[in-house]
């Protein structure tokens, strides 16, 4: 169990410089919570994505609705402030997996790019009715109340809700992975046809991989609103053009399917994105247009399964794969 | 909602919405047609197709402004998106021909973004439009306002899909390009250079859209946002009408033009997008239930 | 004793064309029951309406007592009535172990079975099967990896794997190196009288099937042509007149 003690100690470490970063850093602690957040756009888009071969291009949808539902309950609920936020936060978890639960069963029986572009039409749909709809602010958005602590407190607070969310996230996935639920969504990915014909429960596990995702990205709406402080329904909650394809595209740049690539690829997007974007000056959204085609292009393994190729390839003979399909009798092995 | 008895109150409303429909229609189903075609060809679903009539509009936009008449700016747009669609050939496309349609979808995702962007550093984000001095013909009393130059531009869409399917069936390229389409590895034994054809018809796809754009900025409107709407209309004109099937795309096209236009009267404009992207939902949904019926999936 | 499978008068048209017409068979409980016919005789869409894979227009359908005719495929799978596919259906990404694992019945699965790691006695059972089928060093390699033999024997290690009463094989020697077939035959009959699983068995290698079935249907042009026992079906006029194309 190598792999699962080196996983262990990635694990806290990246645990212990995450409660350390506002503390050594204090001047990014905004960025930094972005980063938290953009780990899990990414691990949540895997499960569907990569581990179970749903491209959504509309689980931005799940994050909106969290953002929306949290802003309302404490715009509307009259409850103190800390509690608001912790009802809002839950509220908005529950309405995103509600959502996943009630479109799940309909639009997850869509196979293949059909599925991907129903879900881009539904977070559309979703971004054009919060723009439209009076109550929740229409094009002009909400303002999220104004956090009662010290100012200088501010930033650190959403930075650990996020944080832990996000740890939340990776913890939760990394269970499932493991469990029956992986072996099953991974079948659905590699061959749906026999995983019916073997009697697998697809819808159920279908669903139930969306509601997981939904859960997590609408949790995360609630924090990303307060720390923002203004809802804009197109450009923060139902941000297509970027949250929305930003996750598919740190999932596919860190090897979509594994564990450690959304991670891997959020975190090297996001530096990216950071250190290089402020040069640009308006153009970095047309950068962003030219990096999606490069990695895509070039790049459709991800980090993880370029690493992975680039380790196999050397006369390595714990690696028998390749050699299997060229074995000159590969079928008296069978018979032994 | 209120606008629902409107229409109850003067049924005229109804032939003005029809009218309309129908006459827009016939742009969203060129660039319908386009789509199709690079899908069927090339099994590719484009999603920068609507930035593509964006650019076209573009292209006839400023060379309306120049002083060049749409008659020539609308054919001159076609040429330079049919240049532009070779340049994005020879540089991405051809990589991702062959590869797994989550590619293709993400690739021209990024075009997508990429032109975007473009327009709206190079252009800004303001709503262009081409001066015409056409009159409107106003029929029924009033009732029923008819702006000639939709008309000029329905008759310009038919004409450019009727070329269209001239070149297709009587050209050569035109029929290697549909021979690629059935069945592209007996094409390549046959001696046709499948790469070749691609090639075209990706910069033919390019040309109808610039064609396309031409028009809608001449009869309509254009803006560096309004690509993926289109894309999406096309989109969900080919799931109705299916590929190769030109009746059905125009039929399916000046249906959704119509429907469109009775969403965004009865709806309010401001939900008349939100409309068509739940209806694009809704069909991909329905349809699915269908062949769930018979035991098969949309794939 | 009741037929564990009983087909009563079954048609299915794609279009105009007839694919079966009023066929009815039955499946003993226990036995190996052969299903042969020239190409096109309509053996797999048989195959293919029982398994739910498509709807059929007519007949009925009984397994273990119940009407399956309009049930889909999951649910009668889990009814335990598992078939195999003529071009293999693996999980192309998952190692053969992985294959296995999540090939184990899923009849009575709950939130909290779906939510738990494979259990040690289920991974130990995979690696068994795979041993029974011959797979056994293989067992950590990617199934896409493996030869089209080899993933034929996985997918039949998977199908016992899920425990069914009654499993359909879909030509199980088609594709498989001749020199392997005499093994392949004697583990399908050990699976029969070990495990007790009833087999339907499509073939088309005559050897191969009067080896193994105790009783055959023979199809032609969607129907059924003659049925008994290999001695039987061998020495049957119209059987050979099918099979050698006089008519």
């Amino acid at each position: 169990m190598n792999s699962r003690k080196r996983d262990i100690a990635i694990m806290v470490a990246t645990g212990v410089a995450g409660i350390a970063a506002p503390w050594v850093a204090p001047a990014i602690t905004t960025q930094m919570a972005f980063l938290w957040l953009m780990i899990l756009f990414a691990l949540t888009w895997d499960i569907n994505g990569g581990q179970m071969g749903y491209n959504s291009f509309g689980n931005v949808l799940f994050f909106g609705l969290g953002v929306y539902a949290c802003a309302l309950l404490q715009r509307d609920s009259g409850l103190s402030y800390y509690v608001a936020l912790g009802c809002g936060i839950g509220l908005g978890a529950l309405v995103a997996a509600g959502a996943a639960l009630i479109l799940g069963p309909a639009v997850l029986a869509i196979r293949g790019h059909y599925f991907a572009i129903a879900t881009l039409g539904l977070a559309i749909v979703a971004a054009d009715i919060a723009s439209a709809w009076e109550y929740v602010g229409a094009a002009s958005g909400l303002a999220t109340p104004v956090y009662p602590g010290l100012i200088e407190h501010r930033t650190r607070f959403f930075y650990y809700l996020l944080f832990v969310l996000a740890a939340l996230t990776f913890l939760t996935v990394r269970k499932l992975y493991s469990a029956r639920f992986g072996l099953a969504i991974n079948a659905i990915r590699d061959d749906e046809d026999k995983a019916e014909a073997m009697g697998l429960h697809t819808t159920r596990y279908k669903v139930f991989a969306w509601c997981i995702s939904a859960f997590f990205l609408g949790a995360a709406g609630g924090p990303v609103g307060n720390l923002v402080g203004f809802i804009d329904p197109q450009d923060l909650a139902f941000a297509g053009a970027t949250f929305g394809v930003w996750m598919v595209l740190m999932a596919v740049l860190g090897g979509k399917g594994t564990l450690w690539g959304p991670v891997i690829g959020a975190v090297v997007f996001h530096i990216t994105q950071e250190v290089f974007w402020t040069y640009l000056l308006g153009w970095q959204r047309v950068a962003m247009g030219l990096l999606i085609v490069i990695i895509v292009v070039f790049f459709p393994a991800g980090i993880l399964g370029w690493a992975g190729r680039a380790r196999a390839r050397p006369k390595d003979p714990a690696q028998p794969a390749p050699a299997a399909k060229t074995a000159p009798r590969p079928s008296m092995e069978a018979e032994r | 909602m209120s606008n629902l008895s409107v229409l109850f109150d003067a049924p005229i409303l109804l032939v003005q919405l029809l009218v309309s429909g129908i006459l827009v229609g016939a742009i969203f189903a060129l660039v319908a047609y386009g789509m199709a075609l690079l899908w069927g060809v090339m099994n590719i679903i484009n999603i920068a197709q609507g930035e593509f009539v964006m650019v076209g509009g573009y292209i006839a936009f400023f060379l309306a402004r120049a002083g060049i008449s749409p008659i020539f700016g609308i054919p001159i747009a076609a040429v330079v998106m049919y240049g532009l669609g070779l340049a994005l050939y020879r540089s991405v496309i051809w990589r991702i021909v062959d590869q797994d349609m989550f590619i293709s979808i993400l690739a021209t995702f990024g075009i997508s973004i990429l032109l975007q962007q473009l327009g709206n550093q190079l252009f800004g984000s303001d709503i262009r439009t081409l001066p015409s001095h056409l009159p409107s013909l106003f029929l029924a009393g009033g009732m029923v306002t008819v702006p000639e130059i939709k008309i000029v531009g329905f008759a310009a869409a038919l004409a450019v899909g009727a070329a269209l399917v001239v070149f297709l069936r009587y050209t050569r390229l035109g029929q290697a390009i549909r021979a690629t389409a059935q069945n592209a590895r007996a094409a390549r034994v046959l001696g046709i250079d499948t790469n070749r054809v691609y090639a075209a018809t990706f910069a033919l796809n390019c040309a109808i859209c610039g064609a396309a754009g031409g028009l809608v900025a001449m009869t309509w409107f254009i803006q560096p946002y309004l690509g993926l709407t289109y894309t999406l209309r096309s989109f969900m004109i080919v799931i109705v009408a299916g590929l190769g099937n030109l009746p059905g795309v125009i039929l399916a096209g000046t249906g959704l033009g119509v429907v469109e236009q009775a969403a965004g009267f009865i709806l309010g404009a401001e939900y008349q997008t939100a409309f068509v992207f739940l209806l694009l939902v809704v069909i991909l949904v329905g349809r699915n239930m269908v062949l769930a019926r018979q035991r098969r999936y949309l794939k | 004793m009741s037929a564990l499978l009983e087909v009563r008068n079954v048609s299915k048209r794609f279009g105009g064309i007839v694919a079966n017409h009023k066929v009815s068979l039955d499946v003993a409980r226990g036995s190996i029951t052969g299903l042969i016919g020239p190409n096109g005789s309509g053996k797999t869409t048989l195959f293919n309406s029982i398994v739910g894979y498509h709807p059929i227009d007519g007949g009925s359908i009984r397994f273990d007592g119940r009407e399956i005719a309009r049930m889909r495929a999951p649910q009668i799978a889990r009814l335990g009535l598992v078939r195999t596919f003529q071009q293999t259906h693996v999980y192309r990404a998952m190692d053969c172990v992985q294959n296995m694992q999540i090939s184990t019945s899923h009849a009575g699965e709950t939130l909290f079975s779906m939510l738990r790691a494979p259990a040690t006695a289920v991974t130990e059972r995979a690696e068994a099967l795979l041993e029974f089928v011959g797979l056994y060093s293989k067992r950590m390699l990617r199934a896409g990896d493996l030869s089209f033999g080899q993933q034929k024997l996985l997918e039949f290690a998977m199908a016992l794997m899920n425990e069914p009463k009654l499993l359909l094989l879909d030509e199980p020697t088609a594709g498989i190196n001749p020199v392997l077939i005499n093994g392949l035959i004697d583990r399908l009959k050990r699976a029969n009288a070990e495990l007790g699983i009833t087999l339907l068995v499509i073939e088309h290698n005559m050897r191969v099937i009067m080896n193994l079935a105790s009783h055959i249907y023979c199809f032609a042009h969607g129907e059924l042509l003659a049925e008994g026992d290999p001695e039987k079906v061998r020495n049957d006029r119209r059987v050979l007149d099918a099979y050698l194309g006089g008519r």
